[in-house]
């Protein structure tokens, strides 16, 4: 298993490597433009491009380029130039609020998606299956800029029981957090959570017909610990590839929308700006910071699931 | 036979209700059972062999299944018993080998973890250590080497032959009385076949285990079965002692499958022997004998089914389900100076 552990990690430095040179490749190489002129921006002077071409050293081989702008990322000296804003720090300063976001709204889709998708496949076919197969179809079919504005209108402006967005750090005020993260928690969770629970009963209504459950009923064990202990466990497995791919991708930035509505300036909003100014330090920043956690999660689904399944681990033996 | 049986079976009827209609897929089965004794089902797929020994153990309990007749189990009666009834009775009582040990074990749990679990749904008393150390004999008892450390393996990690061994240890954990084994040599090659059947004959005549072998292999019967009840579409055709079923079977299709055996005492054949067609489909049964269609034997008896009783005045635990004459079935399961099926006509 460490060894398994460490090839997984060793495999995620080199994916991270490789995407480093892309976004090295795509950003500066490809471009006809000179970089420089790219990275200073619009209007910039013909100084400020020449200082900026001497700072990351343009005139360069290649491979010396890369290795000075993987420093600068490395030393926090990525910056915009105008005016000159250190990226790291811009974007640090952001990752509470789009992790608060996306982690809360992890919690609650993977809770309520195995929860309905757990009841849907027991009683498969039942009214309570049709009751939540209706409600995944809606969570799935409401686009995230529909439900938001919905639920500012319902629950912020009508019943006023929450606030409409806007974020408090933890720090501060730990219930005003929760308060104000409610709604945007639940904004973002609602597709994953109908999407998971369509996910979970179809891989349990899979797993029932396995042969090993009519062994474990053959034991003699209750309906309770076959469903828990044999059916849903095995039926994990898959849902665990799809919420680490889905986690990373929501902090990598897909929360963009909601952070929008809610006004919360988290990275999402923060690459939106980016993209829309064509800050090219900045796209950069964000790209690297989000390829990291797409990979970081890749990796620890891969853990994960040799943890969960033991026949992953047998890659371990076989090839060596 | 003087005392009760163990396990009685009574006019066991299972029928499944299908978006093609109501099939009936045990048809009228009974026997009985008592300790120490082997009864062999044998028949083809579909013939409702593994309906049958589910059934026993409830396993076939559904909306859209329907169960007549009585299984008894000293003198207890399991058909109406209700489902938490059942559950206590599973393991505990009556143990069950399944065919496939590759698919039968969860792969994500050791194999002694769900041997545990097994112990510990009927004894929830009992601690991780006493558990792990029963597991620990149980493996020893069906000859897994090294048993100690093996039961921290994972299903993968064991070979087929192993899989089964830890499989019939499972079954066994609670020492229950009957012992179902649905197709045990199935999966398996014909050199582990037969180490498993030694195995489930030495358990049997150890634990006095009153064993129920399901089984399409004759070959298989022939080495521990003590009686046979060969089915065919649902029903029972014929029944009797291994001797009465090898050496003087009465219905053509007991004929046809050990015509098809193979042997290392007779020359071998050019192409090996078959029933000719398939079996019937249990939604469109023929008039009469299901039989039927397959059999060179067919006259004009057949639209009218028989029962199942004994046609020989010196055997009467010998019931068989045909019309022929036990004259004309002496002469005609002869194909080549051996007992067979010919092609049909």
């Amino acid at each position: 298993m460490t060894r398994f552990v460490a090839r997984r990690l060793a495999g995620m430095v080199a994916v991270l490597f490789a995407v480093s040179v892309i976004v090295f490749v795509v950003f500066m190489v490809l471009p006809m433009q000179n970089p420089a002129q790219t990275l200073a921006g619009k209007n910039a002077t013909p100084l400020l491009v020449e200082n900026i071409e001497a700072e990351w050293g343009f005139n360069d081989s290649l491979p010396q380029q890369y290795l000075t702008m993987m420093e600068k990322v490395f030393t926090g000296e990525l910056t915009s130039y105008k005016p000159r804003i250190e990226i790291d720090d811009e974007i640090v300063k952001r990752i509470p609020a789009t992790f608060s976001l996306t982690i809360g709204a992890a919690v609650i889709w993977l809770f309520f998606g195995l929860l309905l998708g757990y009841l849907a496949a027991v009683r498969a076919g039942g009214r309570l299956d049709r009751f939540l197969t209706g409600l995944a179809i809606a969570g799935i079919s409401i686009p995230v800029f529909l439900l938001g504005p919905v639920l500012i209108y319902l629950f912020a402006n009508q019943l006023e029981i929450f606030p409409n967005g806007q974020y408090v750090p933890f720090s501060e005020d730990p219930w005003e957090w929760v308060n104000h993260l409610i709604l945007p928690w639940v904004t973002l969770a609602a597709l994953t959570i109908g999407f998971y629970s369509r996910v979970v009963r179809t891989n349990m209504l899979d797993v029932m017909n396995e042969d090993y459950v009519r062994t474990a009923r053959a034991k003699g064990l209750s309906e309770r610990q076959v469903m828990t202990k044999h059916v849903l466990r095995n039926s994990l497995i898959p849902v665990i590839t799809l919420f680490g791919l889905d986690f990373g991708a929501t902090i990598a930035g897909t929360a963009i929308i909601t952070e929008a509505i809610y006004s919360i300036d988290g990275v999402g909003n923060y690459a939106a700006e980016a993209v829309k100014k064509f800050e090219l330090p900045q796209i950069m920043g964000v790209a690297l910071y989000g390829s990291f956690f797409v990979v970081l999660m890749n990796t620890l689904v891969d853990i994960f699931y040799a943890y969960l399944d033991p026949r992953v681990r047998l890659g371990e033996t076989a090839s060596e | 036979m003087s005392a009760a049986p163990l396990l009685s079976v009574r006019d066991l009827r299972v029928a499944f209700a299908t978006e093609e209609g109501r099939l009936q897929a045990v048809d009228g089965v009974g026997f009985d059972l008592s300790p120490g004794e082997v009864v062999a089902i044998v028949g083809e797929s579909g013939s409702g062999k593994s309906v049958t020994a589910q059934t026993l153990i409830g396993l076939t309990r559904a909306q859209n299944s329907r169960i007549e007749g009585s299984v008894r189990l000293g003198g207890e009666e399991l058909l109406t018993a209700g489902d938490a009834e059942m559950r206590r009775l599973r393991g505990e009582r009556i143990g069950m080998v399944f065919q496939d040990p590759m698919t039968s074990f969860n792969p994500v749990y050791k194999l002694g973890d769900q041997i545990v679990e097994g112990i510990r749904a009927h004894r929830p008393d009992t601690s991780k250590q006493e558990g792990r150390a029963r597991a620990v004999e149980l493996f020893e008892a069906v000859g897994i080497p090294d048993a100690e450390r093996r039961i921290d393996d994972y299903p993968h990690e064991f070979s087929g032959g192993m899989r089964q061994r830890a499989m019939i240890a499972m079954a066994l954990a609670l020492e229950p009385e009957v012992l179902i084994a649905d197709e045990p040599t199935t999966a398996l090659d014909v050199t582990i076949q037969s180490q498993i059947l030694r195995l489930l004959e030495q358990l049997n005549r150890e634990r006095n285990l009153a064993t129920i072998l399901i089984t399409h292999d004759l070959g298989v019967v022939a080495e521990v079965a003590d009686r046979v009840l060969v089915m065919y579409a649902g029903k029972v055709v014929e029944e009797g002692t291994l001797e009465e079923i090898f050496y003087d079977p009465q219905h053509p299709y007991t004929w046809g499958l050990l015509g098809s055996l193979t042997r290392i005492d007779r020359p071998r054949p050019r192409r090996l022997p078959q029933i000719a067609g398939q079996p019937p489909s249990l939604l469109d049964l023929p008039e009469g004998c299901p039989f039927r269609p397959r059999c060179p034997h067919e006259f004009s008896k057949c639209p009218q089914y028989p029962e199942l009783e004994a046609r020989l005045p010196d055997s009467p635990g010998h019931r068989d389900r045909c019309w022929l004459t036990p004259e004309e079935k002496r002469e005609k399961r002869l194909v080549e100076g051996q007992i067979g099926l010919e092609a049909p006509r």
